[in-house]
């Protein structure tokens, strides 16, 4: 039976679901017992499995990733909770130099079924150290999976394959989708949930609105910022047909690929910071295949190479949003 | 602790593996420098890379893994073949491994740096620091699971300035964890002398602060840290938390082979040989009467072939076909 859910519940929804029926799954992070995380992704786990398999932790982001990989090498399936991504700094050499790498300086030994959730995006004045995105930084490295949900559906989905997965994964979730009380709401990302479990396999993009015209590829909130845009250009006779990622590693290349095929154009919009990032990699894996074949130069809209600014004014500038997508569409099919 | 305290079979036991660590590291010192002279190029050789050997701390891994079971985790340093031999990893594939074969533990994958044993838990790291939160989680785990074993991180006089040591602690602490924090202080982290970075006297001092036992011990006296580990392993496995034991060593070599050493005075080089383990430790059986010169001269014979075997089938060893190189990224394929 599905029921509406924002994402927040999605997730402790799919958490709860697979701590009931796996022992060795537990959560860790700061925040993540009587608060239920920050960003709610822990709600109501406490009173369910106890201090035992949900765990408070100090802020001490090191030890609380790493020993995720230690109790992972001792056949537990942690779940860690890094608050907010713009804080990976300091726990980033256990994630990119232990959990990423062990399976593969094992020569597969040694398996890392982890998952490790963090908050991503801004738009709420934030500011520098409190906004980003940054999931291209953790697709560059080899050993981590990447999971981007953009509404609740796909979020439980999503993270009962991250669970059920025996390599480590990241799950970033947008704040502005988790359907939050201190976060104006985007009422298109709370979606029907069924109560049952079901998976969305990594590595399978969703085509979330069909068009002939211009290919547009996002994740998370910008999969939104696609959409009405697309909406608004159907008015003036442009077909955009929207990509969500769902996930950038393992990345579905041949959906896009398919899609740029039949448009001939394709943007890729991004919140996360513009070089050497998400949006040049897929560009670059579609020219590679069917560069001679676009009606049109790709383009990229993204978050500017600059740390994210506090003023209202300076963010709105900096963010992509629906009108900048709709003026590079209308250039693209000229 | 009394001699006479510890079974004959123990002493022995401890006796050989010390020789075959040395043995083992003054053969690996040797072979390191095939092809890499008269000019040092450190690519050249059977063995390329970094090379760090453990002379001198033989008793540290020794006293220390003697109390341990296979189920027993280890997580050692840079500098961890005296500690992977003493917790049994296999020694010809360990061999390999260094040597980059095919048959090595990791397939040629890991290296001296990055030695993965999984049958007997042993693990190691190239990153300072890194090994203290590992262990953690082995102990989270085993808390978890209602299981004995118990985890052992192994860090350098140079890693506790690291944060995951303190984050480590505290938590291990907090938590109550079954972990040992095994201090190997050597007094030098590459060219910087122990006072010249640590503030505390005894780095077991550090232990008040984090509400655990600490305790410094003489590395020269194998029977020493037989006594002190015995103790925190016991107290670990019954459930009562960790402890923190400094085990003073010495380096008798340098950081890495090919290390000039000239930050070391003459001094410090002469008291570092002169509070080498194997001698004393072989003195003290010989004066016991526990072991003749005849029993002595056997062994070493013994130990000699074993490793002499372990490095002729390591090069006798193909290396890996050059394609694998992509495999094993993630579990169940990239």
């Amino acid at each position: 039976m599905g029921r509406k859910l924002p994402m927040y519940k999605a997730i402790s929804e799919a958490i709860s679901q697979e701590m009931e029926k796996n022992n060795n799954i537990f959560v860790m992070g700061e925040d993540t017992g009587i608060y239920g995380g920050i960003f709610g992704a822990t709600t109501g786990l406490l009173e369910k499995f106890g201090a035992e398999r949900i765990k408070d932790t100090p802020i001490s982001e090191s030890a609380f990733i790493g020993s995720a990989l230690g109790a992972a090498a001792k056949g537990m399936r942690p779940i860690v909770e890094l608050m907010f991504v713009d804080f990976f700094g300091v726990g980033m050499d256990q994630l990119y130099n232990h959990i990423a790498k062990v399976h593969y300086m094992s020569d597969g030994g040694v398996k890392m079924p982890v998952v490790i959730m963090t908050a991503i995006g801004g738009g709420y004045g934030d500011a520098a150290q409190h906004s980003q995105c940054l999931y291209s930084l953790f697709a560059h490295t080899p050993g981590l999976k990447i999971v981007i949900p953009s509404n609740s559906y796909d979020a439980k989905g999503l993270m009962i394959s991250a669970i059920r997965d025996d390599n480590p994964v990241m799950y970033f979730f947008h704040k502005a989708l988790m359907g939050l009380g201190w976060i104006t709401p985007l009422e298109e990302a709370i979606k029907e949930v069924p109560e049952e479990t079901y998976i969305i396999p990594l590595g399978k993009a969703k085509i979330v609105k069909e068009g002939n015209d211009v290919t547009v590829v996002a994740v998370a909130k910008m999969v939104y910022e696609a959409l009405w845009a697309a909406k608004e250009l159907e008015k003036e006779g442009i077909n955009v047909e929207v990509i969500d990622l769902r996930t950038l590693v393992p990345l579905d290349k041949e959906t896009v690929i398919n899609s740029t095929k039949k448009t001939g154009r394709i943007l890729v919009v991004d919140e996360d910071y513009k070089s050497y990032g998400m949006s040049g990699e897929i560009i670059t894996s579609i020219t590679e295949h069917i560069g001679d074949n676009l009606k049109s130069l790709p383009k990229r809209l993204t978050y500017p190479d600059i740390p994210i600014p506090y003023s209202r004014a300076l963010e709105k500038f900096a963010l992509p949003d629906k009108d900048k997508i709709i003026k590079i569409v209308k250039d693209m099919v000229k | 602790m009394a001699i006479g305290e510890i079974p004959r079979e123990t002493l022995l036991l401890m006796y050989r593996t010390m020789l075959k660590i040395r043995t083992y590291e003054e053969t690996l010192g040797k072979i390191y420098f095939e092809g890499k002279t008269p000019a040092f190029d450190i690519a050249a050789s059977p063995i390329p890379g970094e090379l760090h050997l453990s002379s001198g701390q033989e008793s540290a891994a020794v006293g220390t893994c003697i109390h341990l079971r296979p189920d027993d985790v280890v997580v050692g340093t840079h500098r961890a073949h005296h500690f992977a031999i003493a917790k049994g990893v296999d020694f010809k594939k360990m061999t390999a491994e260094i040597f980059g074969k095919e048959t090595g533990l990791s397939r040629g994958k890991g290296g001296h740096m990055h030695l993965f044993d999984t049958n007997v838990n042993f693990s190691c790291s190239g990153i300072v620091g890194a090994s203290f939160p590992q262990a953690i989680g082995a102990g989270i785990a085993a808390k978890m699971t209602k299981k004995d074993y118990i985890g052992v991180a192994v860090g350098g006089d140079g890693a506790v300035n690291q944060g995951t040591f303190h984050e480590s602690l505290n938590l291990a602490s907090l938590w109550k964890l079954p972990v040992i924090f095994i201090i190997e202080n050597n007094h030098w982290a590459i060219s910087v002398a122990k006072d010249k970075s640590t503030a505390v006297a005894d780095i077991s001092e550090r232990a008040k602060a984090y509400g655990i036992p600490g305790v410094s011990v003489d590395g020269q006296d194998v029977l020493a840290v037989y006594e002190v580990t015995e103790k925190a392993i016991e107290r670990a496995r019954k459930g009562e938390g960790p402890s923190l034991i400094e085990i003073k060593v010495s380096r008798l070599r340098g950081h890495f082979e090919g290390d000039a050493q000239l930050y070391r005075s003459e001094e410090d080089l002469k008291l570092a040989k002169e509070k080498d383990p194997v001698p004393k430790f072989e003195k003290l059986l010989l004066e016991k009467e526990i072991i003749t010169e005849k029993e002595i001269e056997s062994i070493k014979k013994i130990i000699e072939e074993e490793v002499k075997e372990a490095v002729k089938f390591a090069r006798k060893s193909s290396y890996p076909k050059p394609e694998e190189a992509l495999v094993n990224v993630f579990e169940g394929g990239n």
